[in-house]
């Protein structure tokens, strides 16, 4: 098992990486005048299905502040946000076994509801409690700002990172691929 | 090429001198003082404090023109949003309401109010120095050694250190493709339909995430043809060794954390109350 230690460290790093330059120079117009695609948590929730929790935990986290310093402020409690989302999804990467390269319909459902649980737990929880108490600002400007963020999310990172791991799970051989002739 | 990633900004100046983990030891003094308190005169020491470091580093405004065009921006909307939602929060959370004058309709101006999104207003500023002061004055190879030596386990440390690595990496592997693609006809421009954009998206994003993962097999193989994580401890390329200045700030930043706790958590709360 060290050999998956080791990848787990270059995992988090690189996830980081990705996120970062999603999130800092890649700008795909949502419609709404100022909104751009959030990129960034597809691709993280597809790091955190392939390498587990501590790794979807991290290198979203070390992505998000990256972004944020370039921008001159960190946002801690968006970027625990991003940290419990990428957690939230790990968590339930058990149960997509994409290395044998199945991403079915129970795979899809347990997608869905992983972030659909995350994203629940992750913006309206954990960022509007740190709003909160950093600076103490309104409840309702809070939870009104990170709803349209934890719906925004949701839908971004379930379309953009179910359709990447329906590629992903593509290229791998399908176990039991192969026939006996 | 790194050294652009994070806007570092070589300059010989008393900041620059410091060592990586002195510097990370500011911003993260600043960023949770800044972050507990809402006692305005801690607040406004605060600031004075990174304005200073932000002169002491030789930084000009106009080199981190983008970032504050953004901060300002950023906090006007926030400023009228914090008013729209929820005009009263001030003097509900002061006990106390001086009313300036009325707009029309629940839309008073009052004292409190105003107080509050100052003290609001303030909190967004004083991280904006510190930020800059972290990121442009401290080389990225100087990051992880100051994480780990701020008792930050060595692997997580070496992930930031391999994003930073891999940033400029995964940026132009991010034009390639998505040149490659658009030579295709594959548009992300407004004039796309929306999920026809999306489709396109993924056309440049499956590639980048497919290279990214063989690029993640080819480091993990040679770091650990290397014996990467045998030892509990390693040391770092980039090491700044620390002086006597760097003892002495970091020795400020602490009394500063402590005093600046004490101060805010006198009257039983963290709010500065100069209306009762």
């Amino acid at each position: 098992m060290k050999n998956d230690s080791v990848k787990k460290v270059v995992a988090t790093g690189i996830g980081a990486a990705l996120f970062f330059v999603l999130a800092r120079f890649v700008a795909i117009p949502s419609g709404i005048p100022n909104t751009n695609i959030a990129l960034q948590y597809g691709v993280q929730s597809v790091f955190a299905v392939l390498y587990g929790p501590v790794v979807g935990c991290l290198s979203g986290f070390i992505g998000h502040v990256l972004t944020d310093i370039t921008w001159g402020e960190v946002w801690w409690s968006w970027a625990f946000g991003t940290a419990v989302y990428g957690l939230i999804v790990g968590v339930f990467s058990k149960r997509i076994n994409i290395q044998s390269g199945n991403f079915g319909k129970t795979e899809i459902i347990t997608f869905v509801i992983a972030n659909a649980i995350a994203n629940v737990i992750a913006w309206p929880v954990v960022a509007a409690v740190g709003d909160m108490i950093i600076y103490k600002e309104p409840a309702n400007l809070v939870i009104a700002q990170l709803a349209v963020a934890a719906a925004a999310d949701f839908v971004c990172a379930v379309v953009i990172g179910g359709l990447l791991l329906f590629g992903y799970s593509k290229t791998i051989a399908k176990t039991g691929s192969l026939d006996r002739e | 090429m790194q050294n652009r990633v994070l806007n570092y900004i070589p300059r010989d100046s008393f900041i620059h001198r410091l060592s990586g983990t002195t510097k990370f030891i500011i911003f993260l003094s600043f960023s949770f003082l800044c972050g507990l308190s809402f006692d305005t005169r801690v607040l406004l020491v605060l600031l004075a404090l990174s304005v200073i470091g932000f002169i002491l580093s030789k930084i000009k405004l106009k080199e981190v023109k983008v970032m504050s065009t953004f901060l300002v921006v950023f906090v006007t909307l926030n400023f009228i949003l914090l008013f729209i939602f929820n005009p009263e929060y001030g003097p509900e959370m002061y006990n106390s309401r001086t009313v300036l004058f009325h707009i029309g309709g629940k839309y008073y101006i009052t004292l409190e109010q105003l107080f509050y999104q100052f003290n609001i207003v303030l909190k967004y500023i004083i991280g904006f120095p510190i930020a800059i002061l972290f990121v442009s004055t401290t080389n990225p190879s100087e990051f992880a050694a100051s994480l780990s030596s701020l008792g930050v386990p060595y692997r997580i440390s070496y992930s930031v250190s391999l994003a930073l690595r891999y940033i400029p990496d995964i940026q132009k592997d991010y034009h390639e493709i998505s040149q490659s693609q658009e030579a295709r006809g594959v548009a992300l421009g407004k004039d796309v339909k929306f999920f026809e954009r999306i489709g396109n998206a993924i056309k440049i994003l499956l590639p980048l995430v497919l290279t990214s993962l063989e690029r993640i097999d080819a480091i993990s193989n040679s770091m650990q043809l290397r014996s990467f994580g045998k030892n509990k401890t390693r040391t770092w390329y980039v090491k700044k060794k620390m002086t006597t200045a760097d003892y002495c700030v970091i020795a400020f930043c602490i009394v500063m954390f402590i005093v600046g706790m004490i101060v805010t958590n006198q009257g039983g709360n963290n709010i500065y109350n100069p209306f009762v």
